[in-house]
């Protein structure tokens, strides 16, 4: 670990700037030798690495507990799916109105339940991601289909070109995802971006410093479904098949898991946890069939022995480990 | 006659929950942790009842109801131990860790049994063999027919939950178990060891939630491995509803919520029945978190 340590504090001293553009480089490349299997891989990748960033300013600013974030995916492919079969709305048209109807829900469903904490909210948020799904099950109000979902969702189209093969979708979800990077970073080094951290650390001194925490909380709520709802509409479009089992708990968890086992508080977290997730077991066929398993050994060892995840935001390690130098006592973690 | 009979249905899903929160309920009376694990030990409480009755039907070469007995009783020390077990390797490091870092072990540890359930059983419904079930029933007022399964089912429950009920008010041990559940360090001071009420509570709460997984498949007649996660979310529920780590609250809450969930699957739409639970839990914790029994939690949501 120490090792590791190292190595990981050695490279945080490269200019960040040469990161970013060799990343940018290996992911626009990297799928061209590919076949289109590893490509689909790389294309879910990409999505559950949006999708991950959309809870992480939930969970990993805000510090709130939301178990049942597969909901607003799920709300985003269908709004999308019904504007496009019922009004030939094409796809990257509905996106806006995903994005909008996901973060509409994300506002009703959680206003009611802000002022709930820790464990509490984490049980409510299961609650409303089963009723979510469970209306989409008994086919509310006629237009979701039931169990069987809808399907002959049209393929998104740029100007008259429509997006058929795995690489275009990855091309095309790789562009939104950089925007999402872009976003969420500068949202993280701004004055909300801020005040989540400080309601995470601290509820009530936050509060005392004059941070309005309801309306904070709400925000971080409203703009990760939001972000959801357009990683459910990108999904859609590339599978033109949706179904309830998409707004699953089980999927609500493996995004929890991606937040909190990849690091809580930081944007290379959610990569890492997404790899370890959802990319391996999908290129793996053993940790396919024992993937919960797998999910599940992840998640107690790590909380064990590494509880800010594997590649953490320094401050939320120094939060859950103590400073080093000036350890905390356990008691004062405890109360926290 | 109708609603009689929806009663009837109602309360014995009711005792159901009623075992199945009584574990949540205590575990979260002495460690103030949700107990994910919970409901996966319930489920594997229905398979590994299967399995001894299937073992006992291929050495006697026939099915009897009798064969209930030591099935009961093998499977309640089996998933009473594997509750210690998951106490020891899941929990117990985290003791000092917060409330986050618990939960998410507890929910890593429901994979796990899931998993392991899903890969050794299969993904298909289990049924028990036939000659097992007790059938028949009596008819009572009103046309209303109570079936010999439900009475047992009822008995049983009654039974446990009242013995549990003397154990945690009468005995010491009992007495040390409230003691813990208000605090741990003014408990230890007083001579009680901790970390034994809390193997004592991880042995109870799941003991009987293996013995309600079995009698549960048993009633219903086929199971899969996704019973855990169902039951357990509705029993927590209950809980909830009755005011979590609260005993007497578990139990009022489960019956509670069998009864409702059943008038509402029969007169308002069976589809819907499990929104009503979740819509019962949403509205509870919104406007009273500490549930019907509660007070103590208050300040905790």
């Amino acid at each position: 670990m120490a090792i590791l340590q190292d190595t990981v504090t050695r490279f945080r001293k490269v200019n960040p700037l040469w990161w970013q553009v060799g990343l940018l480089a290996l992911a626009i490349l990297m799928p061209l030798p590919l076949g289109d299997y590893y490509r689909s891989v790389m294309w879910r990748t990409v999505l559950y690495v949006m999708l991950g960033l959309s809870l992480h300013i939930i969970v990993g600013y805000a510090g709130l507990f939301q178990l049942g974030h597969a909901a607003f995916y799920g709300l985003g492919a269908y709004t999308c799916a019904l504007l496009n079969l019922h009004f030939d709305v094409p796809i990257l048209l509905t996106l806006p109105f995903s994005v909008l109807v996901a973060a509409l829900f994300g506002y009703l469903i959680t206003r009611p339940i802000l002022h709930l904490r820790g464990d509490y909210l984490c049980i409510v948020t299961i609650a409303f991601g089963e009723v979510v799904r469970l209306a989409l099950v008994n086919n509310i109000f006629g237009i979701t289909g039931g169990a069987n979902g809808l399907s002959g969702i049209d393929r998104p189209a740029l100007f008259g070109f429509v997006l058929r093969k795995p690489i275009y979708h990855y091309y095309l979800t790789l562009f939104f995802l950089i925007i999402t990077i872009f976003a969420v970073q500068r949202l993280e080094h701004s004055r909300l971006g801020r005040a989540w951290m400080y309601v995470r650390e601290d509820e009530v001194a936050a509060e005392a410093m004059g941070i309005d925490t309801i309306q904070v909380k709400l925000l971080a709520f409203v703009l990760g479904s939001g972000w959801a709802g357009l990683a459910g509409a990108l999904y859609a479009g590339r599978i033109t098949v949706i179904s309830p089992d998409q707004a699953k708990f089980m999927e609500s968890v493996i995004l929890f898991c991606v937040v909190v086992l990849g690091g809580a508080g930081s944007i290379p977290g959610v990569f890492v946890g997404t790899l370890g997730m959802v990319t391996l077991p999908e290129v793996s066929r053993f940790l396919k069939a024992w993937r919960d398993a797998w999910l599940g050994v992840a998640m107690v060892t790590m909380m064990i022995a590494r509880p800010e995840g594997l590649w953490p935001s320094r401050r939320v390690q120094m939060e859950i480990r103590g400073d080093l130098e000036k350890p905390t006592p356990p008691h004062a973690i405890e109360n926290q | 006659m109708q609603f009689i009979q929806q009663m009837i249905n109602g309360v014995t899903i009711g005792a159901f929950y009623s075992l199945v929160a009584l574990g949540y309920t205590m575990v979260y009376g002495v460690l103030k942790l949700i107990n994910f694990a919970h409901g996966d030990l319930f489920m594997w409480g229905a398979y590994l009842g299967l399995t001894v009755i299937n073992v006992l039907v291929g050495l006697m070469a026939q099915g009897s109801a009798f064969f209930i007995v030591p099935a009961v009783i093998i499977v309640m020390i089996t998933i009473a131990l594997a509750g210690v077990l998951v106490e020891r390797i899941a929990y117990r490091p985290l003791r000092t860790a917060g409330r986050l870092a618990p939960v998410i072990s507890a929910l890593g540890v429901a994979f796990i049994l899931q998993s392991l359930a899903r890969n050794v059983y299969g993904a298909s419904y289990k049924t028990y063999p036939t000659g097992i079930t007790p059938r028949g029933g009596i008819v009572i007022a009103g046309g209303a027919r109570i079936s010999v399964m439900q009475i047992i089912v009822l008995a049983v429950s009654f039974l446990m939950m009242g013995a549990l009920y003397l154990f945690v008010q009468r005995t010491r041990i009992g007495t040390a178990m409230r003691a813990v559940s208000l605090n741990h360090d003014v408990s230890r001071l007083m001579g009680i060891d901790v970390n034994r009420i809390i193997a004592i509570v991880f042995l109870i709460g799941p003991g009987l939630g293996g013995v309600a997984g079995m009698i549960v498949a048993l009633y219903y007649g086929s199971f899969d491995f996704t019973l855990g996660w169902t039951y357990g979310l509705k029993a927590f529920i209950a809980a909830i509803l009755g005011g979590i780590g609260n005993i007497p609250g578990a139990m009022l809450g489960g019956f509670l919520l069998g009864i409702i969930e059943t008038l509402g699957a029969g007169y308002i739409s069976p589809q819907w029945k499990d929104v009503i639970a979740y819509v019962i839990l949403i509205l509870i914790l919104i406007f009273r978190p500490t549930g019907i029994l509660g007070e103590r939690v208050a300040e905790k949501v």
